[in-house]
């Protein structure tokens, strides 16, 4: 199969999470609309690396994997004490700055 | 039948590999002697993680600060050390098989971000500002970050006198990523050192001791947008792999300018392709510009600086600006300096709607915190102008400008930590009503912090941005020049503003009192002063020094 079918796929996926970032009010959505979006680069990696047969690709995608683990452990912690000082996980609540 | 032989029903001996492949992969060479400025703040993180899990309570706040302060000078002499050598001009090069670039401009910026890192560590460090509560001294951080905000387990732990001295080890980590960024030679690196220093900010900013749940609040559109934006990078990145096949910048430069000898068939083909090389340079591009504050993507900005701890945010708006600014020189420079004519007029439009939007805006904010968060994205279009030069006059003026920035800022955040009221730090500008009657010298201070913001004369801010407008000029920027330097007149509206309402109204009664800080906070304000003065009085050679250092290693 032709590899840029893959990387249409990866830009599909990569639009859905944008917009499921811009679109939806939840925190916790938001923040698994990025990981969407990070999965999808690691597709396009993957399959950039099939095209051009190199590893680069393969192994990046393992580093973007560790990078979204650790973002997991720092966005949750954020996000679960904003909750429990609110009561509410609406992104749209969270407007105490804004003039 | 033998056990053996049974055994081997349903095994078989793997095939012995071909001639010792194992033992012809070489070991990657690592020169951890110029690497050594980040591998100690880093180590430092790790022992400060440790001291976390073995230190009693009682003793671990003097344990961190002096770990860091320990890891912080011992990595500046290492730069020092290294630059001595003659790693920042003739012996340039590139380290750790490809990866961090060890040359002029990283050792330049490492020295900045690590002197900016230690004075912002000082004011982590003071606890002579908030009231002591329940006879503890405590600082600008959350007792505990885990306890709900107003109840019983928050009370417990006030009680309790804990701190959260957890704030130097992650401070550490993001100095850690910091010195890597602007060091970065590969897109893979430069991704990494981007969440490296990204993911403690976003920690640091929720731990605010007073206005916790604006810290939080800060806290989760720091991450949410900051996650946003490094998913578009890494998109980037993967298209500009795509096109060319490498991450490496070298590679990745030869390919745009086209003079790669060794082309594949596959190589050819996405060569051919425009749209992966322009679609991915600006992807990432875009995420550089995020993490600077330059207008598009500066929404974050205003917000996550008034919410976050003060000490927090002098340090994230000098330090991540000299990082950002780093990797963004080098991308531009390094990579896509085939690029140019694509990426010039877009970077025009950014740096103008930058500076004039910057300056606009802050005109009317009340509240000191944001009203400096603007004047920071302003600086962001000053700086992106001397970006934008393309002469080598243009890398020594933003490595000027940086060291110059970078202490104005931290020294006049800490300013704004003194300012207090029952409620604590009184940010709101009424109140800073009449300060110079009240305490002339800590008024007269930040009204030298606000001159060089503006760029007045005699004070670093003028020498930089001389030194920046001249190089856009000189690079064929005039019309940028011009719109910087009307942009500036209006900037410097509202900084004087700002010294007319301190010196020139009358103070309001029960207006903030201006708190005594310790010699930690004192240090701060001291070095953020003589580097305003000694770059404004007499800057060629720090200037000279930024032109030595001004070349990239490719």
């Amino acid at each position: 199969m032709n590899p840029v079918n893959y990387l249409y796929l990866a830009a599909l996926l990569f639009s859905i999470g944008a917009t499921g970032v811009l679109i939806r009010r939840n925190a916790i959505v938001v923040f698994m609309c990025v990981e969407l979006m990070l999965n999808a680069c690691n597709l396009a990696f993957v399959a950039f690396s099939r095209l051009h047969g190199n590893l680069d690709g393969q192994i990046i995608a393992f580093f973007t994997m560790v990078v979204a683990a650790a973002e997991v452990v720092v966005g949750l912690a954020i996000i679960v004490s904003l909750f429990r000082s609110r009561h509410s996980a609406s992104v749209d609540d969270a407007s105490l700055m804004k003039l | 039948m033998s056990a053996s032989a049974v055994h081997s029903l349903w095994t078989m001996a793997a095939t012995a590999p071909a001639s010792n492949e194992i033992g012809k992969i070489d070991a990657p060479k690592i020169e951890y002697a110029q690497l050594s400025p980040t591998l100690i703040v880093i180590g430092a993180a790790l022992i400060g993680i440790l001291i976390e899990a073995f230190v009693p309570r009682r003793s671990r706040y003097y344990a961190q600060v002096g770990t860091a302060v320990l890891a912080l000078v011992a990595a500046f002499i290492a730069v020092l050390a290294l630059a001595a050598d003659g790693y920042g001009t003739t012996k340039a090069h590139i380290a750790a098989m490809g990866a961090v670039a060890v040359d002029g401009p990283a050792l330049f910026l490492q020295g900045t971000i690590l002197l900016a890192g230690l004075v912002a560590i000082f004011t982590f460090a003071e606890r002579r500002l908030d009231p002591a509560a329940h006879g503890n001294q405590v600082d600008s951080f959350a007792a505990q970050a885990a306890s709900v905000p107003g109840s019983d387990s928050e009370k417990a732990a006030l009680k309790a006198g804990f701190t959260t001295t957890e704030v130097f080890p992650l401070a550490l980590f993001a100095i850690g990523g910091m010195l890597v960024f602007p060091a970065a030679n590969d897109l893979l690196t430069l991704f990494i050192a981007l969440e490296v220093f990204s993911l403690p900010l976003y920690l640091l900013c929720a731990l605010a001791r007073r206005n916790r749940l604006m810290s939080q609040e800060a806290a989760v559109k720091y991450f949410l947008l900051g996650a946003f934006a490094s998913a578009f990078t890494l998109f980037g990145i993967a298209l500009l792999y795509g096109y060319s096949g490498s991450v490496s910048y070298a590679r990745i430069a030869g390919v745009v300018d086209g003079s790669v000898q060794d082309i594949d068939p596959a190589l050819a083909d996405t060569m051919g392709n425009d749209a992966l090389l322009l679609i991915g340079a600006a992807l990432v591009v875009m995420g550089l510009l995020f993490k600077v504050g330059a207008v598009p993507f500066h929404m974050w900005t205003p917000d996550v600086y008034q919410g976050a701890p003060t000490p927090v945010t002098g340090f994230m708006a000098a330090a991540t600006k000299v990082a950002a600014f780093g990797a963004l020189l080098r991308l531009l420079y390094v990579v896509l300096p085939g690029l140019r004519w694509d990426w010039r007029p877009v970077m025009w439009g950014v740096a103008i709607v930058t500076m004039l939007g910057g300056a606009i805006v802050a005109i009317t904010q009340t509240d000191i915190k944001r009203l400096l968060a603007y004047s920071s994205i302003a600086h962001a279009g000053f700086i992106l102008a001397g970006v934008i030069a393309m002469n080598p006059e243009g890398i020594s003026s933003v490595l000027f400008y940086l060291a110059a920035y970078s202490f104005v800022t931290i020294g006049a955040f800490a300013v704004v930590t003194l300012v207090r009221d029952a409620g604590g730090e009184a940010t709101h500008l009424s109140k800073w009503a009449g300060l110079g009657r009240r305490s002339p010298l800590v008024a007269a201070v930040f009204a030298v912090f606000l001159l060089a913001f503006a760029g007045i004369p005699l004070t670093s801010g003028f020498a930089g941005k001389f030194a920046v407008f001249k190089a856009a000029a000189e690079g064929g920027a005039g019309p940028l020049v011009v719109v910087g330097v009307l942009s500036s007149a209006v900037a410097a509206f509202f900084y004087i503003r700002v010294i007319v309402l301190m010196f020139f109204s009358e103070p309001q009664p029960g207006g903030p009192t201006v708190a005594v800080p310790s010699a930690l906070t004192t240090t701060a304000i001291a070095v953020g002063v003589a580097v305003t003065l000694v770059l404004g009085v007499a800057p060629q050679y720090f200037l000279d020094l930024a032109g030595q250092a001004g070349v990239f290693a490719r």
